[in-house]
């Protein structure tokens, strides 16, 4: 117990670092997808292929490699990031092609029809989306959503990679110096303490969608 | 009084609708029937502005207008869907306020106000605060048309009300269509269904299919 006490503050100014990167990945993600999406679904031919590819490139690359890409790939084109900036510029890029592909798929779900109705009702484009389509697409995609967000929480270990303290390493730090697993047992019940309170408040927000069908 | 004039639409070079002329007058209900395919629901999506057409002309009380291009918060011509496409996220009456409001830029009160007097004609008026998941058929079909009506629109189109009802509900649906009639809409109705479309009509177009 006395072990735990003394590298507890460790582990948790880590999770500072883990929760920082998330909440400022899910804070900018999330707005960028939705519009990166509305950008997949347009009819203009030209910018569905630019993102097609992007998302391409983003899924179909490890987040680590991508993150090594952005620290140590970019300055050589001029482009210069502290860890910190670079990490987030990394995870945001990543994240929210995974988020345009779900709301992407949120948006086709909705028929036709609603933006017909809303159309002979002589509802502006903007209005369209934002009183009638955005909330069913938000209704659709939540559960897609929670899962890319449990999975970010763990993703945002992969930051150690450019030297970023976050939790994971703050263990690993420990772990080596003092040979024993007892910092990663902790780092373990971190992570699902923090994947349990994302999962509630999901929970929640999918009851609270739940006052239409 | 909504007339056409040689109005012609066309799918990937075939013609649907070939020349179609039609005078609809004021406080009248015109039926357009025909069997499937035959373009019934293609001439009314021209009209309600869904469609561009590719030729022809329409005239609305004598002046030219482009339905599908007509946007400037005059709703000239209201819908009712064959399934209704109430708007599942909102409540009966947001859905009835939602466009009074952000087009035709109406006071929440006011726009509430009339709301609930539409209902309340419909014999709506314990349903306001559902949302649409919570209504049967034939009640969803009537929020549709009190949502048309809350525009105040000209001309009242209806795409196979009949088809999404039970067959006593037919009935419920001829009696509205006439209300509405005496009350001073135009309407225009789409159906398959011709005893429905006999027992309603002012007027009657029969469309065929083109070859």
């Amino acid at each position: 117990m006395h072990y735990v006490s003394q590298i507890l503050p460790s582990l948790i100014s880590g999770t500072g670092m883990t929760l920082s990167i998330f909440f400022w990945t899910l804070i900018i993600s999330v707005p960028l997808g939705i519009l990166v999406g509305l950008g997949m679904i347009t009819r203009f031919k030209p910018l569905t292929w630019l993102i097609n590819i992007y998302v391409w490139l983003m899924r179909g690359t490890p987040l680590l490699l991508q993150l090594i890409f952005v620290f140590y790939g970019l300055p050589i084109a001029g482009i210069v990031f502290n860890r910190y900036d670079a990490a987030l510029f990394a995870f945001i890029l990543n994240y929210t092609a995974y988020f345009a592909e779900i709301f992407r798929g949120g948006l086709q779900a909705i028929p036709v029809g609603q933006y017909e109705s809303a159309r002979v009702l002589r509802l502006t484009n903007w209005q369209t989306l934002r009183k009638i389509v955005i909330p069913q697409v938000v209704k659709i995609v939540l559960p897609s959503i929670g899962n890319e967000v449990i999975n970010l929480v763990k993703d945002s270990s992969l930051v150690y990679v450019i030297g970023l303290g976050d939790l994971l390493r703050a263990g690993n730090v420990a772990m080596a110096r003092d040979v024993t697993l007892v910092p990663m047992l902790l780092v373990g019940v971190i992570y699902l303490l923090l994947t349990a309170v994302c999962t509630l408040v999901l929970k929640r927000l999918e009851k609270h969608y739940s006052y239409w069908r | 009084m909504l007339e056409l004039k040689g109005i012609t639409k066309k799918f990937d070079g075939k013609t649907i609708l070939d020349q179609v002329n039609l005078t609809v007058n004021d406080d009248q209900i015109l039926t357009i029937v025909g069997p499937s395919g035959a373009g019934k629901t293609t001439l009314l999506r021209c009209i309600s502005g869904l469609e561009m057409v590719d030729g022809g002309q329409f005239l609305l009380d004598g002046q030219p207008f482009d339905p599908a291009t007509n946007r400037d918060n005059d709703a000239v011509i209201g819908v009712v869907f064959q399934d209704f496409q109430l708007f599942p996220n909102l409540t009966v009456l947001q859905n009835v306020v939602l466009a009074p409001t952000m087009v035709l830029k109406k006071s929440a009160a006011d726009a509430e106000k009339e709301a609930r007097a539409l209902l309340e004609r419909l014999n709506l008026g314990g349903k306001a605060d559902l949302y649409p998941y919570e209504l049967s058929g034939g009640q969803k079909q009537r929020v549709a048309i009190v949502r048309a009506l809350a525009m105040h629109p000209k001309l009242l189109c209806y795409d196979e009300p009949t088809s999404a009802l039970d067959p006593d509900l037919r009935r419920e649906v001829e009696e509205i269509i006439l209300k509405l009639k005496r009350e001073g809409m135009t309407q225009i109705v789409v159906t398959h269904d011709i005893p429905f479309a006999e027992s309603i009509a002012d007027q009657m177009l029969r469309v065929e299919p083109k070859e």
